[in-house]
């Protein structure tokens, strides 16, 4: 493959590589790429059409629970008997249903807010790291990412220790005299912001570092002497030469918070449920494959834009850095 | 121009004290003496005693171990081949590969787990142990070729072309030049991957099958029912493994990114 299209690229938009090494040529170059496209294809493609597929079907109390199956063994007519047996059935009940709208809204929502509480926490963070002495800031990288390899699950528990009824953040309140009664704090949308805050921080720190960090400071110098005051550098020089470490960070975070599970299941309430509650509900509860896998669907068309987005934002981001 | 400024050092110490406080706690309170999880009985190690009694606990810790050294290691194969396609070759289908390997760093989980599961039940591949290292290793390959291309891409690559003028073959030169360049980052990614595998509660849970519970399911399904302490001393020895291997990690990779690369940037 790698042999026969070094003249005729068609897909080299994407970061332009070096033109192949004579060497890497042959079979052995074929297999470096072969090896994980194929691996992509088979377990990240493939997937997702055989959701697309199920998300057509109907539930049927069987192994596997969904009709129709697709039968190759009976050729032509199999395939036939397979395509009228599809039907768009689960997403009229989506549709018609309005808890998954509202389950939908909820989610895009939630993700809208937390990220614009992520920006606002993660800016001064990351350009305080960037700005801290050259010494100090493997260091400041290091301890902000170090959250970040500790278990995802571990910390959101760590915040019900402290978030529960007579737990820490309730005792030092009413300890300060912020309030006189302990409130509830889980179980609600406050209490899902901040996990979600907490959990996705390092996200929109690193790449907001990594833009920051490469700011030509001549550009800051020239602004001070110049008198503009140091505030007002930052938002007409700094932000907006961080565009795309902003972006990708927003994007970075926005996407899997719009599905996520694991925060709102553990600090949110059983009211109002986000996506990829109502998702796992549907699927481990009430073993509903096909209007599962047609949430699923739905919610990748839901992300497919800001997918893009941060793709191209991301090719970029390599692109510039060479 | 690098003195730092006050603003900028409380941005440091609240965001620093935001993200640690919680995990600190967490840690203090696996040594309470107390079986209420939010009273103060003194100090005790009792939790960690009750856990070695914990067969079930054990047991999916063990599963874990495994199910993430061996998704790691493939992860880290799979995602280093994808990095060097990505940086040192041109053919079709570029793009597409492209996106493939940024997708599932978004992707919500929710959906990869159930893209694969439905997989696994359409090929009739009996879910457990290695559907689970399947699944992890879709996700994990692509953290490893993000780490591995950064490093690609910026060393020098006059080096790797000396080495091909004077006559080395490219397989030579690969295992002589470039793997030695960018080893720490191939290390870094094979951590990164380890713990995100050690860490996965979404798509273990959706593609595992009967004899494989892993540890975050484990934690989840006890965390469900409310907080304790035991649960409390099981974090917190993950939390102490999981430390010392990113703190000895990026050690080895600073000194031997000094000694290797002396001109270049650390990786950020």
């Amino acid at each position: 493959m790698a042999k026969g299209s070094v003249g005729t690229d068609l897909g080299s938009a994407v970061s332009r590589p070096h033109p192949a090494l004579p060497c890497w040529r042959g079979r052995a170059g074929w297999a470096i790429v072969a090896a994980p496209y194929l691996w992509l294809l088979g377990f990240f493609l493939v997937p997702f059409l055989i959701v697309l597929k199920i998300s057509l079907s109907e539930t049927a109390i069987a192994q596997p629970p969904y009709v129709p199956v697709l039968d190759f063994t009976a050729g032509f007519r199999g395939v036939k008997d397979f395509v009228a047996g599809l039907s768009f059935a689960n997403y009229f009940t989506i549709a018609g249903d309005y808890l998954y709208m509202f389950s939908y809204l909820k989610s895009l929502k939630v993700a809208a807010v937390s990220t614009a509480m992520l920006l606002l926490c993660g800016v001064p963070l990351a350009y305080a790291m960037a700005r801290a002495p050259r010494a100090a800031q493997p260091l400041l990288v290091t301890l902000v990412v170090l959250p970040f390899w500790t278990s995802f699950l571990i910390r959101v528990y760590a915040w019900i220790n402290i978030l529960q009824r007579d737990g820490l953040l309730n005792q030092a309140m009413v300890w300060l005299g912020l309030i006189d009664q302990p409130t509830t704090w889980l179980a609600t949308d406050t209490a899902v912001y901040i996990g979600l805050v907490y959990s996705y921080l390092p996200f929109m720190v690193l790449p907001l570092y990594a833009s920051f960090e490469r700011l030509d400071e001549s550009l800051l110098e020239a602004a001070a002497d110049l008198g503009c005051p140091r505030w007002k550098t930052f938002f007409v020089i700094t932000l907006p030469l961080a565009g795309r470490g902003l972006g990708a960070g927003a994007l970075l975070c926005f996407v899997p918070i719009v599905g996520e599970f694991v925060v709102p299941d553990l600090l949110g309430g059983s009211d109002a449920t986000m996506i990829g509650q109502t998702l796992w509900t549907e699927f481990f509860a009430n073993k509903d494959w096909p209007v599962a896998s047609a949430v699923a669907v739905v919610l990748i068309v839901l992300l497919i834009a800001p997918i893009a987005v941060y793709q191209h934002l991301q090719t970029g981001e390599i692109e510039g850095r060479r | 121009m690098r003195r730092p400024s006050f603003t900028n050092l409380v941005a440091l110490a609240l965001g620093l004290a935001f993200l640690y406080a919680p995990i600190a706690i967490l840690v203090v309170y696996s040594f309470n003496a107390s079986r209420l999880v939010t009273v103060w009985g003194g100090w005790s190690t009792r939790w960690y005693v009750a856990l070695l009694e914990d067969r079930a606990m054990i047991d999916a810790a063990l599963a874990s171990l495994g199910i993430a050294i061996a998704s790691a290691a493939l992860a880290t194969v799979l995602g280093t081949m994808a990095a060097l396609a990505l940086t040192r070759f041109r053919f079709r289908g570029r793009l597409p590969f492209a996106a493939m390997i940024y997708a599932p760093l978004v992707m919500p989980e929710v959906i990869t787990g159930l893209s694969l599961l439905l997989l696994f039940v359409a090929i009739d591949l009996d879910r457990g142990f290695f559907t689970v290292i399947i699944a992890h290793t879709t996700l994990t390959m692509c953290f490893v070729t993000i780490i591995v291309q950064a490093r690609l891409a910026n060393f020098d690559r006059s080096l790797e072309e000396a080495a091909m003028d004077l006559g080395c073959p490219p397989g030579r030169t690969f295992f002589a030049i470039t793997l030695p360049l960018i080893m720490p980052a191939v290390i870094a990614g094979f951590l990164l991957a380890f713990s995100l595998s050690l860490d996965d509660l979404v798509i273990a849970s959706f593609t595992t099958g009967p004899g494989a519970t892993t540890l975050p399911i484990r934690i989840y399904s006890e965390v469900r029912l409310g907080v304790k302490p035991e649960i409390n001393a099981v974090c917190t020895i993950f939390i102490a493994v999981v430390g010392a291997a990113v703190i000895a990690a990026s050690l080895i990779e600073r000194s031997r990114a000094r000694e290797l690369v002396p001109c270049s940037p650390p990786d950020a």
